[in-house]
């Protein structure tokens, strides 16, 4: 088990992603309203919430993936509205997605996966191309002999690691994981959340995480944000969340697998 | 942070003294500057010529897995040329990226490279192998086809009508609007170009004849053909296909579903059945485009269009056309079939297979209309 961290408090800290009354909404529908976010540098928040009440939607926003009908969302200092197309692509460096389903292009290796944002992005000599895409495979523990691997021919948590990978390519300040452990077996699961939190550690990243693993959340989550009804219900260390008498809360965190993780996590 | 790094770049001073050589970085050794840092490792390397050499990070504003890695690579390499060297002054985050990316050699597969006159042997060999494989699996596919088809009909409950109307749907009577369109259109340009040759010998009359026995015994059919191959035999090898991406096929299999019968057998009896109908409709359609034709460049009046037309034209001649469809049907169904399941795990797999269904389609139908040819001229049908 991971020895959880106690962050600093939080007025002390830089801010890095702030969102701001957001509302976003598909046709006649509103999933996010007044929604607002604090994500400090160099945390793990992991953000919860029920099928549905759009934590992937409060993602893709911050993507810039589905519009926003009101709001602000401040990344690294700067208004994501505000960004001219090159700063733009300047900003999207310093972000890595990790996508639920890994989305590898199927058409390409997994070495020639990773090495796609770094081919894109940066001026590099083939030889630091291949080294570096060998050393970010290595990092999240995938061997060697997968570089060469098609995604087809890759297990889940395979799939996982090559994704996180490809998200790593740039080195970002930021990684935005979506349920990174669905799909995993819990052991592999246990893995993946350790390797989060050593390569959060290394390589100083800021980690925001959605995620339905209460493991997850107990064993490398900093913070946790809880959305419900369009907004942040709660956030805090998972003392707040456990002391916290909203009902969808107390069911979440008080029930019978939450009792498991805690044994487990404590 | 992310804005100010720009404006600079890594810099590098080597300082001398005595037996040691100190190299003092400062800036951004990122993977922003990737040439620099690629440079400015190389100047350390060629600088370090004696002794022991120290590389002081101290002025290191940001170092990232790319800095990191080319440092450490060049300390690596001057090691094996016998020079020690040490960094100093590195943070403590640094100091957890230098250990982290460690430098090893991640060995090279050894890539063996024939000459072009081996690669174009082993090409053909391929394609000849691939060629007799694709017989052998057609043939195959036929008997299952034929195995399962013999299942349904000895047990009609197993007959899925409900898939075959369906199918039916999509493949004829869906393709009716562009059918009749291209076979009119078709017909009206041989009879114009017909009309524009006979006039010379006072033969006009005969665009009749040409344009009558054309259509039946080959236009209609071919361009009906060509046209469900490419609409049709492509969805079927992108929807077969795609199934097999998403394992649905092998889901069929798990509830003892046959996915021949379920799915692959209705398609190819709504083929046959469709693409008769669909003969005879472009046939029509064409017969109708050549005669508004005639009777504009040729002044062939309706009723003189269809009296010459019934004499010309047996019963023979609308048959040899008709008999062609159910072959082309069930060619275009094999194929897009067997396309469709060999789809491995990609988008591009997909693509590639959809594009080869149609075109090996496409000229297994040209083919087998000439072998047809040859035979109803043997039989003197």
């Amino acid at each position: 088990m991971l020895e959880r961290r106690h962050p600093a408090p939080a007025k002390d800290r830089e801010v890095i992603i702030r969102v701001r009354d957001v509302e976003v909404g598909f046709g006649e529908k509103t999933i996010l309203k007044g929604l607002d976010l604090d994500v400090y540098r160099g945390e793990i928040l992991g953000f919860v919430g029920a099928s549905g009440q759009g934590k992937s939607v409060l993602t893709r926003a911050i993507l810039g993936l589905v519009p926003k009908r009101a709001g602000t969302i401040e990344v690294l200092g700067q208004n994501l509205d505000d960004l001219s197309p090159s700063e733009r692509r300047m900003m999207e460096r310093h972000w890595g997605v990790l996508f639920q389903q890994g989305a590898l292009f199927s058409a390409l290796t997994v070495k020639q996966n990773v090495q796609v944002p770094m081919r894109e992005h940066l001026n590099l000599s083939e030889r630091l191309l291949d080294e570096l895409a060998m050393l970010k495979i290595e990092m999240v523990g995938l061997k060697p002999d997968a570089a060469d691997k098609l995604p087809s021919e890759l297990s889940g948590g395979m799939i996982k690691r090559a994704a996180l990978a490809r998200a790593l390519a740039l080195d970002p300040d930021i990684v935005f994981l979506d349920e990174p452990t669905s799909g995993l077996d819990p052991i592999g699961a246990g893995d993946f959340d350790e390797l989060i939190a050593t390569l959060q550690r290394t390589l100083g990243l800021t980690v925001f995480m959605v995620t339905h693993d209460l493991d997850s959340l107990y064993t490398v989550c900093d913070r946790i944000a809880a959305l419900g009804e369009g907004k942040i219900l709660a956030e805090g260390p998972i003392e707040a969340m456990l002391a916290s008498d909203h009902p969808w809360l107390r069911s979440y965190f008080h029930g019978k697998r939450a009792r498991a993780a805690m044994a487990g996590g404590a | 942070m992310a804005q100010g790094t720009l404006a600079q770049e890594p810099q590098l001073r080597i300082e001398r003294a005595g037996n040691k050589v100190t190299a003092v970085l400062a800036g951004p050794w990122t993977a922003e500057h990737a040439r620099t840092v690629e440079a400015l490792t190389s100047e350390i390397a060629e600088q370090a010529d004696r002794g022991h050499l120290i590389i002081d990070l101290s002025g290191v504003q940001r170092l990232d897995t790319l800095g990191a890695w080319v440092l450490d690579r060049t300390r690596h390499e001057l090691g094996e040329k016998g020079l020690a060297s040490d960094f100093v002054n590195a943070t403590q985050e640094q100091h957890i990226l230098l250990n982290e990316v460690a430098y090893r050699g991640f060995q090279e597969k050894p890539k063996a490279k024939p000459s072009r006159f081996v690669d174009f042997l082993v090409d053909v060999g391929e394609t000849v192998a691939g060629a007799g494989s694709d017989l052998v699996r057609g043939v195959a596919f036929l008997g299952e086809l034929v195995a399962a088809f013999i299942r349904v009909v000895t047990h009609p409950r197993r007959f899925r009508g409900t898939a075959v109307i369906n199918q039916l749907e999509q493949i004829a009577y869906r393709g009716v609007p562009i059918i009749v369109l291209i076979s009119f259109l078709v017909g009206a340009i041989v009879a114009q170009q017909g009309i524009f040759q006979l006039v010379k010998f006072g033969a006009t009359p005969f665009v009749v004849d040409l344009i009558g026995i054309l259509v039946m015994r080959e236009l209609g059919v071919l361009l009906t053909s060509i046209m469900v191959a490419g609409r049709s035999g492509s969805a079927f090898t992108a929807e077969i296909g795609s199934m097999k991406m998403r394992e649905e096929i092998d889901a069929l299999r798990v509830m003892g579903l046959d996915p021949i019968e379920v799915l692959i057998l209705p398609r190819i009896l709504a083929l046959i059945i469709g693409l008769p109908l669909l003969t005879f409709i472009a046939s029509i359609a064409a017969l109708m485009g050549g005669g508004v034709t005639a009777w504009i460049y040729g002044d062939i009046s309706p009723d003189v269009f269809l009296t010459r037309l019934r004499a010309s034209i047996g019963f023979n001649t609308f048959m040899v056309g008709l008999i062609k469809a159910p072959f082309m049907a069930m060619v275009i169904g094999i194929i897009a079939t067997l396309e469709g399941l060999a789809v491995q795990g990609s988008a591009e797999s997909l693509g590639r297979h959809v594009t080869s269904s149609v075109v090996k389609a496409i000229f297994m139908v040209i083919v087998l209309d000439g072998l047809f040819a040859m035979f109803f001229a043997a039989i003197r049908y």
